[in-house]
């Protein structure tokens, strides 16, 4: 009796054992990762530091943009610890589209009809 | 049949074949629970955006989160950059960790696994610290005023020189010592710190508190499982059981829910502090 996920030697993760010259190029990846993620934390926390939301009272015209940018970076953050540390980008293609196609598809229903709904409810009462 | 894989013949499982996926049975699994589990952080930070953007006015989270352990006030966002920088890198380390286990290399997992098990203590114990400072709130806290100023509430300021003046919004002050005592000797209601049903960052919302204690703790509480399962597996480690197995895999399978714990904060980073 073999486990159905200990077969096929070269193709499962179980038997994704490396040598010591193969890891070294993973742990290089792994590094560089490291680097992306905490410059592009120190950015964030930069700008949200010294780029004021309100001067005295008044608005920023500026901030739209500043938020947008927030999460865009956050999106590049969350790509990078999805697809490199858990090694989703290393997985088989149909996989990848089973966790990521459906998750996407309900998330942003989600976020389109609450932001919509809300957005109207925050017109009617600050009219 | 499910959970007993290691009963299950190949030839029976898949005809002779391959699973369609070519990922073991426990990966798999793990993989079905973030999924869903990344579906409740989703819905409840969706939930965050509609009051949000219900309200249009929010606090902003320079201004609340300005703390810092031992020194006091005036440190916009630090700690909360120090808590996240440890979170990614105890990420890091689980990462090594599970390349380690890749070369059969039993040291480096117990090395690295220690140094991410840490890493998780400490951030754990963090998110303690930033709720005591939410829930006891600013030195003098905030007090209800009439509508007619800005939204009816003004927070408590001292004057270096002695007094207070009155903030009520974004660095908008009456520094006029007879309105001041005015103000303060009649307030409408006095508000310090945050609880469930008010909070002195946002007097008109009080789903900001709400939503900060269910958000930060129910993520917290993941930290604090995570901590627990990556402990468990440090201990498995020592004691040999994945030797016996000749693979590390569930140091990978743990490693998965630890990314996963990273990902919804750095989320949950952004839109509670950042944005």
């Amino acid at each position: 009796m073999l486990r159905d996920d200990l077969d096929m030697d070269h193709q499962y993760s179980l038997s994704a054992n490396h040598d010591e010259e193969h890891g070294k190029a993973i742990r290089k990846k792994i590094w560089f990762v490291t680097a992306l993620l905490t410059i592009i934390t120190i950015v964030e926390v930069s700008i949200g530091a010294f780029v004021k939301q309100y001067d005295v009272g008044v608005a920023n015209n500026f901030w739209p943009f500043v938020k947008w940018f927030f999460i865009i970076l956050t999106l590049v953050k969350a790509g990078y610890i999805v697809l490199s540390f858990m090694h989703l980008g290393d997985e088989r293609k149909n996989f990848r589209y089973m966790v990521l196609g459906p998750y996407f598809l309900f998330i942003v229903y989600l976020i389109f009809h609450l932001l919509t709904e809300a957005s109207y409810w925050n017109e009617i009462l600050h009219q | 049949m499910a959970g007993h894989s290691e009963n299950v013949d190949s030839a029976t499982l898949w005809s002779g074949g391959g699973s369609p996926f070519r990922l073991s049975y426990g990966k798999q699994m793990m993989w079905f629970f973030l999924i869903s589990d990344a579906l409740t952080f989703g819905g409840l930070l969706a939930t965050y955006g509609y009051f949000r953007h219900q309200f249009g006015d929010w606090p902003v989270g320079e201004e609340v989160f300005n703390a810092m352990p031992f020194l006091g006030n005036g440190f916009p966002l630090l700690y909360v950059a120090l808590m996240t920088f440890i979170l990614i890198v105890s990420s890091v380390t689980m990462v090594l960790a599970v390349e380690a286990g890749h070369r059969l290399d039993k040291k480096g997992v117990i090395k690295w696994l220690t140094l991410t098990v840490i890493g998780g203590a400490f951030f754990v114990a963090s998110q303690g610290w930033e709720w005591y400072h939410f829930i006891h709130g600013s030195h003098y806290g905030v007090i209800l005023t009439p509508e007619t100023m800005n939204d009816g509430w003004a927070t408590i300021r001292e004057v270096a020189g002695g007094g207070f003046s009155l903030d009520y919004g974004h660095g908008q002050l009456i520094t006029d010592p007879a309105l001041v005592s005015q103000y303060m000797a009649e307030p409408m209601g006095a508000i310090q710190g945050a609880n469930m049903t008010e909070n002195e960052y946002a007097p008109m919302i009080p789903q900001f508190g709400n939503l900060f204690f269910f958000i930060t703790g129910f993520h917290g509480f993941h930290v604090l499982s995570g901590v627990v399962i990556n402990l468990l597996v440090l201990i498995n480690v020592r004691k040999g059981v994945y030797d016996e197995r000749g693979h590390f895999e569930m140091v990978e399978k743990v490693g998965l829910y630890w990314h996963f714990v990273d990902l919804v904060w750095v989320f949950v980073f952004t839109f509670f502090y950042l944005v």
